[in-house]
């Protein structure tokens, strides 16, 4: 498979500066497609109880190609476009479902449940007339397949056959908080789409960034969940493209004095809450972190905010939108005190959430902002010009690695 | 005689008093009165038809007591960042469903307009509120408000309620 050129040249060397035409140009946007997307990465795709039994499928997207995610006869996952060999038309329509066979509505191809075209309608015509020539072969047409990944019952997708193994790709330090939080089977809660005005790099810089959450989360501040001046960290993947960062029990820091001293927004005492049921968080995983937020290049979102689970999908809607799909999860043993803990807390998270309604809008304020502003230069320099990880989360070296990572897929 | 004692005619201009006050109380933007809408306890929250057909339970909202429907309000005003927007509910009639332990239940279908400060206007929500209502303080108030909206995309944020 050839790549496109890089469509344009990246005006700089470090990975502190990041010119705003990467959030616009469309030729750049298509490329991202191919080079990413479609490219040596893993997308998530679903989740593995989304797909329990043999025929249960799922359909989303690698970037903008629409693939179908199933559970084979045998018990493997399989991948494949949703798009039908004949002409072209979707497979599958519906989001989930269970099937024993695909068959697309326009000319009824048929394809088994690892893609394979296994039915063409009058293949040999209609009264001894019509028909596909002779020469015809179903073997050698068929949706793309995909290669399919999973690891703590996360299941990722890649076009690309030069995507290194699963594991190996997200890292030892990585893999470890996927585990940490995917400790036992997951039982879903809830799903939601969030329709976001913004290219959706502006969202992944904005998960991975830990400079931001206590500023612009007024929420975590002024009811003391959490503070920069807390313990915590941020650990970056080698390929720079996946991070983790971690936030700690509260250390003593009753004064606020540092946010005081800066006059912040973020520091307002004296408000609390009428029904403080909402933080009433247990440490279920034991190990004294509160608040766990990791992604996984280019399109995958793990959290843990106290008792609140979830997975959230980044998916591209053109250069300048994108949609992100969150799923609300606990476990099959939940007790009933900790599934209604798990329901309150949502509330801090989704299109309305308390910590993260201001994700919804922000990325839009700077695709806004930004919208005479192709050649200029975002600034990414808290913490330094490098991408490895800090014991600290006043820095922005997980959005320099999300830099490093995606400047090498795309050529740049 | 309590409300679930009169005939459905008759809650009917009850109901639907209760809802007019309820989404003036909103697209007014006095969302300090809005917990007054529940009895106590209550529960209120926002979800989606699908969410709500396969028996997913997490709500975008959710809150099981007034004073947590005060800290959204209190968070709103203090805490949260949002451009600034209105809504305009339209809530059609109530249709009255009967009784359930004690309280009315009630089904009425809504549609809100999100209008920004920029002045865009756009169909922000469909659906339809699920009700449990009872008797407080002499006054009909809501047990329960289950808010199903017919989409499971939001666009942007949620900040005001339903």
């Amino acid at each position: 498979m050839t790549t496109p050129a890089a469509p344009r040249a990246w005006p700089v060397e470090t990975l502190a500066r990041v010119p705003y035409w990467v959030y616009q140009d469309e030729a750049n946007y298509r490329a991202e497609l191919r080079r990413i997307f479609e490219g040596p990465v893993w997308n998530y795709v679903c989740l593995e109880s989304d797909v329990a039994r043999a025929g249960d499928y799922r359909t989303t997207f690698l970037g903008e190609m629409p693939v179908i995610i199933v559970r084979g006869e045998d018990g493997a996952l399989h991948a494949f476009e949703n798009r039908c060999a004949h002409r072209g038309a979707l497979i599958a329509l519906e989001d989930a479902g269970t099937a024993k066979r695909f068959q697309c509505v326009y000319h009824a191809w048929t394809y088994d449940l690892e893609g394979n075209l296994v039915g063409v309608a009058f293949e040999k015509g209609s009264h001894g007339r019509g028909g596909m020539p002779a020469s015809f072969c179903k073997a050698e047409h068929g949706p793309r397949k995909l290669r399919t990944a999973s690891l703590c019952g996360l299941v990722f997708a890649s076009l690309s056959p030069d995507t290194p193994p699963l594991e190996a790709y997200l890292g030892e330090e990585v893999r470890r908080r996927v585990a940490r939080v995917l400790r036992e089977p997951v039982r879903v809660l809830g799903r939601f789409v969030q329709r976001l005005p913004n290219n959706w790099k502006l969202y992944v810089e904005n998960v991975k960034d830990t400079y931001h959450a206590s500023l612009l989360h007024t929420f975590f501040t002024t009811f003391r969940v959490t503070r920069l001046t807390q313990g915590g960290g941020v650990v970056v993947s080698e390929d720079g493209g996946h991070h983790a960062s971690a936030t700690l029990d509260r250390r003593d820091d009753s004064e606020g004095a540092a946010y005081r001293e800066q006059g912040l927004r973020a520091d307002q005492d004296g408000f609390g809450l009428a029904d403080p049921s909402l933080l009433d968080t247990v440490d279920e995983i034991g190990d004294g972190i509160k608040l766990q937020i990791l992604t996984v290049f280019p399109n995958f979102v793990l959290q843990q905010i106290g008792n609140c689970l979830a997975v959230r999908q980044v998916l591209p809607k053109g250069a300048g939108a994108m949609e992100l799909a969150w799923t609300y999860f606990g476990f099959a043993d939940d007790s009933p005190a900790m599934h209604r803990r798990r329901l309150k807390q949502a509330n801090l998270v989704g299109p309305a959430g308390y910590v993260s309604m201001e994700d919804g809008c922000v990325g839009g304020f700077v695709q806004r902002g930004t919208a005479a502003a192709a050649d200029e230069l975002s600034v990414v320099n808290m913490g330094g010009e490098g991408a490895e990880s800090q014991e600290t989360r006043a820095t922005e070296a997980s959005v320099r690695g999300f830099w490093k990572a995606y400047r090498r897929h795309m050529g740049y | 005689m309590t409300a679930r004692d009169l005939p459905a005619a008759d809650l009917l201009p009850l109901v639907s008093a209760l809802n007019a006050d309820y989404a003036r109380a909103i697209d007014d933007d006095r969302l300090e009165a809005w917990p007054g809408f529940f009895a106590e306890p209550c529960v209120y929250k926002i979800t989606s038809a699908d969410n709500h057909r396969r028996g997913f339970e997490a709500g975008v909202v959710y809150a099981d007591s007034p004073g947590m429907l005060s800290d959204r309000v209190a968070a709103l005003r203090r805490a949260n960042v949002y451009e600034r927007q209105a809504y305009r509910h339209l809530v059609g009639l109530p249709a009255i469903l009967g009784e359930v332990e004690g309280a009315v239940r009630a089904e009425t279908p809504f549609l809100v307009v999100r209008i920004m400060r920029d002045g865009t206007m756009d169909l922000f929500a469909t659906g339809r509120y699920l009700d449990l209502l009872v008797d407080h303080g002499g006054a009909l108030r809501f047990r329960e408000r289950i808010v199903v909206c017919d989409s499971s995309r939001f666009d942007t944020l949620l900040a005001i309620p339903l």
